[in-house]
């Protein structure tokens, strides 16, 4: 039977990129502790990466001289980090990819980061707010992972939690100042607040993968960062006299590499080099 | 010593090889003033340096590890091998006392002890009106300081301005 029109005219695209000649690695089995291994790895690295790349689109363009050299140092932070976990990722995965191959040579498809992490930069309080929501996760998820099963994971928070307590010192002291600023600044980070409310929810979401990881005290279970995360926002919007929104709607996908339309744009412009010119150096 | 007809130099005057190599952007201290070098020792006949990361996205690493091959290279040693070692991670502790002081005279405030990042986030934020550091002004001297930015020139510092004398500094910030 001829398949179906629909089927021709939306043939799986990942699918296809995935099984495209020239690769030649054996996939890890879905579901085996490896598989798993790799997707936390990746969802670890590929945050780190994209939001490191969304803050370096800063650089030269922040308000003040300071403010520009604060953001491209986070920015460098979060880069070094990646090439750390997505070093790893490399590694468990054992197909001869490095974090360079992981970061330059994936689709949208194959990135595991939040949804959080792509949302455009905004104004600067919407930069600001966003690096906030998601430092108040990632210092304590470094920490949980400080006790992972994994030494090579453990090794690599300690090194990175040691970074991001500055991150969120940084973040948490503008929120603040910023809130609690004038009406034009308060009104801007209320706003941005409102508008990245319903990204948060998904760091707190977890699927198989967590669960799996979880019981193998590789890392922890996602829904066991809420608590810590909801004490560090509320202590901190409350000193910025900004008000917590109501809702709990939480956009998900990102992890499972279901992106936003964002994150092609944000591919074009950090992959265009690699793609154009392969293992390209200087 | 030499072992057949290839020298092959002790751990001692490897470390003091390596004592030599200034940081590369902070060239008034050297690697092991630094604290960033963790073992010396031979595998074998393979000398292996062991490295360890001030920031895991410090753009000064590689320039480093190119820098201590060099030099080994350039003082004889050709079975080589560096290593990296995340933990423990490094930290501002490590630095040596006479490094500090060459910090300071450098312009650079040097870290200020038993204040280093340790993780514990809620204290961080809880402090973060309060004024728990004095950094001391390399220049005159004051303590009447302020912090202008967390970061700075370099992932390591932290830029701060002496109220005094009115000069901008670098604070080589604790971590």
């Amino acid at each position: 039977m001829a398949p179906a029109m629909s089927d021709i005219m939306t043939p799986d695209a990942a699918e296809l990129a995935r099984n495209a000649p020239g690769d030649g690695r054996a996939p890890l089995a879905e579901g085996s502790p490896e598989h798993d291994l790799f997707i936390g790895l990746t969802r670890l690295g590929d945050n780190t990466l994209i939001l490191g790349h969304r803050v370096s689109e800063w650089c030269g363009h922040a308000p003040v001289l300071e403010e520009d050299i604060a953001l491209a140092n986070m920015a460098l932070d979060l880069i070094g980090q990646t090439q750390l976990w997505l070093g790893l990722a490399g590694e468990v995965e054992g197909a001869g990819r490095d974090a360079d191959a992981l970061a330059f040579r994936r689709d949208a498809w194959d990135f595991r980061n939040l949804l959080l992490v792509e949302r455009p930069n905004g104004d600067f309080g919407q930069t600001l707010m966003r690096q906030f929501l998601f430092d108040a996760w990632h210092a304590p998820m470094l920490k949980a992972l400080e006790g992972s099963s994994d030494d090579r994971i453990a090794d690599i928070a300690r090194k990175a939690g040691k970074e991001v307590a500055y991150h969120i010192e940084r973040s948490a002291d503008l929120v603040i100042r910023l809130g609690d600023g004038t009406e034009e600044s308060h009104a801007r980070m209320q706003t941005a607040l409102d508008a990245l409310w319903s990204y948060a929810g998904e760091m707190f979401i977890g699927d198989a993968t967590d669960a799996r990881l979880a019981e193998d005290g590789i890392m922890p279970a996602p829904e066991s960062l809420r608590a810590p995360w909801d004490e560090t926002i509320n202590h901190v919007l409350a000193e910025a006299t900004l008000t917590r929104p109501d809702s709990t709607f939480a956009h998900k996908g990102g992890k499972q590499g279901r992106h936003s339309e964002h994150m092609g744009h944000i591919l074009v412009s950090m992959q265009w080099l690699q793609r154009a010119y392969p293992d390209a150096r200087w | 010593m030499p072992v057949g007809d290839v020298m092959v130099a002790s751990i001692e005057q490897v470390w003091a090889w390596l004592g030599e190599v200034p940081d590369p952007e902070i060239p008034v201290i050297s690697l092991t003033d630094l604290g960033i070098i963790r073992d010396v020792a031979y595998q074998g006949k393979t000398l292996v340096v062991t490295v360890t990361p001030t920031y895991s996205g410090c753009p000064a690493t590689s320039v480093i590890n190119f820098e201590i091959d060099k030099k080994l290279r350039d003082k004889g040693v050709s079975d080589l091998r560096l290593k990296r070692q995340l933990s423990p991670p490094w930290t501002t502790d490590w630095i040596k006392p006479a490094a500090r002081d060459a910090l300071k005279a450098y312009g650079i405030a040097p870290p200020i002890d038993g204040t280093a990042a340790d993780g514990v986030i809620a204290g961080r934020i809880a402090r973060l009106s309060g004024d728990n550091l004095r950094v001391e002004c390399p220049r005159c001297g004051s303590a009447a300081t302020e912090k202008v930015s967390q970061f700075g020139s370099t992932p390591c510092k932290a830029s701060y301005r002496c109220t005094d004398c009115l000069e901008p500094f670098d604070y080589f910030k604790c971590i």
